[in-house]
């Protein structure tokens, strides 16, 4: 018998709320499997279980948000006797306690520790809520224990709307979940994380004409974007320089072999997230655009899987078309480096001897000086450039 | 298909893609994806989504006739209509 726990999604992240279980108490799961989903700062993710077993017995009631290491279900292995009816197990549901300080909990919440309430239904029973509006308030940074349900009993968006004199007076202006996510994970890494920073334009007119050349004959749903060919070049320049690839924790570098590329993305109502792209330097570009526009539309559907928001080895962010010349990246931590495209620009640029028109675009790189040094960065931002004049062999 | 069938089908993926934009107070002439605030992904899903639902290909050299709301609705009209 083994638990199933409330995973860290980053490490920005300290508690996340049970909304949705997808596999019910007797059924079997196998290690993959997407068992439930929890509402985070970062949006609804769904998360899977890591091994193979049956679920016996739910530890969680919905709509409870615990603290990272909580116990959510336990997890019968498979050929494992079941020590106890599933009855009896659910009997023995631990009852959530409630903070008096939110904050402190979190920071001593231990993983073994019996599951602590952040915030959360009062103590007389648990606060039944539409998911739309248990969404709505977890954007807003809404506390659901302030809210009063309408005449029903349960709190639906126009309760959301109205809110109640101690909503308005606890909470003059809350900061949206995904601004608070955001502000914690950058706050850290520039308080911790030396960072230098270096940039490179490059000449990408033969990927953009090798992208043109592919496109041509192809179907949408078939064509590339210039961007996958940026995510390979920047794979294939990592393995030349695994310094940046990888993980800084409690003062160690822990390098990665593979390369988890964590794809900034816009999210419309605000924000961004960067989900990573696993393997890349092992997928084909026709491949990895398949992975890049499923994430995408993830992103913009707001629902993620767990690994791919806390496994990322390092980040790019692209401007796209429609931006400016250079960004300069803060490091997501606990990563090491974040790759910068600004957009492409058409620029007067010599050409075997000549001025020609060709397209550029500037590369960027903020890397932490714990790990790399300025020499070997531009090594590394010098051999995403030359990745980028060989399309064909991405 | 009828002309008005194709701007239906227009205005549903522009939906889907920018729900947060309300197409009715967009400039028309103006660039698509400046007023729907969409990236070449975003454009690439819409002209995946379009070409499957009108059975049109949709060609990369086409893009240039597809610079603003009117300009991509011509365009269809032209093809599927």
């Amino acid at each position: 018998m083994s638990q199933f726990l409330m995973p860290s999604l980053g490490a920005d992240m300290e508690a996340g709320t049970l909304v949705e279980w997808l596999k019910k108490p007797g059924e079997t799961v196998a290690r993959g499997d997407i068992i439930a989903v929890v509402e985070t700062q970062k949006g609804a993710i769904e998360i899977e279980v890591f091994e193979d077993g049956v679920l016996s017995a739910y530890l969680i009631d919905l709509g409870t948000k615990v603290p990272v290491g909580t116990p959510l279900a336990t997890i019968q292995k498979l050929g494992e006797a079941n020590p106890e009816a599933p009855k009896e197990v659910a009997s023995e549901k631990i009852t959530p306690t409630f903070a008096k300080e939110p904050a402190k909990a979190v920071a001593k919440s231990s993983p073994t520790a019996v599951p602590t309430a952040i915030t959360g239904p009062p103590v007389r029973g648990r606060q039944r809520i539409t998911p739309a509006a248990r969404r709505q308030a977890a954007q807003a940074g809404i506390d659901l224990a302030t809210l009063a349900p309408g005449p029903d009993g349960i709190i639906s968006l126009a309760d959301l709307s109205a809110p109640t004199d101690r909503t308005r007076a606890e909470q003059p202006a809350p900061m949206s979940g995904m601004r608070t996510a955001i502000a914690a994970a950058m706050s850290r890494s520039k308080r911790e994380i030396p960072h230098y920073y270096l940039a490179h334009t490059v000449d990408i007119t033969v990927a953009e004409k090798f992208v043109t050349k592919t496109n041509k004959k192809r179907a949408p749903e078939q064509r590339l974007l210039l961007g996958a060919l940026y995510l390979k070049a920047v794979a294939r320049a990592l393995a030349k320089y695994p310094e940046m690839n990888g993980h800084f924790i409690d003062g160690v570098f822990h390098g990665s072999k593979a390369t988890h590329i964590g794809v900034a993305t816009n999210i419309r109502s605000g924000g961004l997230i960067a989900p990573s792209i696993h393997d890349v330097e092992a997928l084909e570009l026709d491949r990895l655009m398949v992975g890049l526009r499923d994430l995408v539309a993830r992103v913009r559907a707001g629902r993620f899987r767990a690994r791919e928001l806390s496994d990322a080895t390092i980040t790019v962010t692209s401007l796209g078309d429609r931006g400016v010349d250079l960004l300069y990246g803060v490091i997501n931590p606990p990563q090491v480096a974040i790759v910068g495209f600004g957009t492409q620009v058409e620029r007067p640029w010599v050409h075997k001897g000549k001025i020609e028109r060709r397209q550029t675009v500037t590369v960027t790189l903020a890397a932490d000086h714990r790990v790399s040094d300025g020499h070997r960065a531009a090594l590394f931002l010098n051999a995403i450039g030359k990745h980028l004049q060989t399309p064909e062999t991405l | 298909m009828k002309a008005s069938e194709i701007e239906k089908t227009l205005r549903d993926e522009l939906r889907r893609i920018a729900p947060d934009i309300e197409i009715d107070d967009i400039d028309q002439g103006a660039e698509l994806r400046e007023e729907f605030d969409i990236d070449s992904m975003d454009f690439l899903t819409l002209v995946t989504a379009l070409g499957k639902r009108l059975k049109l290909k949709m060609p990369e050299a086409d893009y240039p006739k597809m610079m603003s709301f009117s300009d991509m609705l011509g365009y269809l009209q032209n093809k599927a209509g």
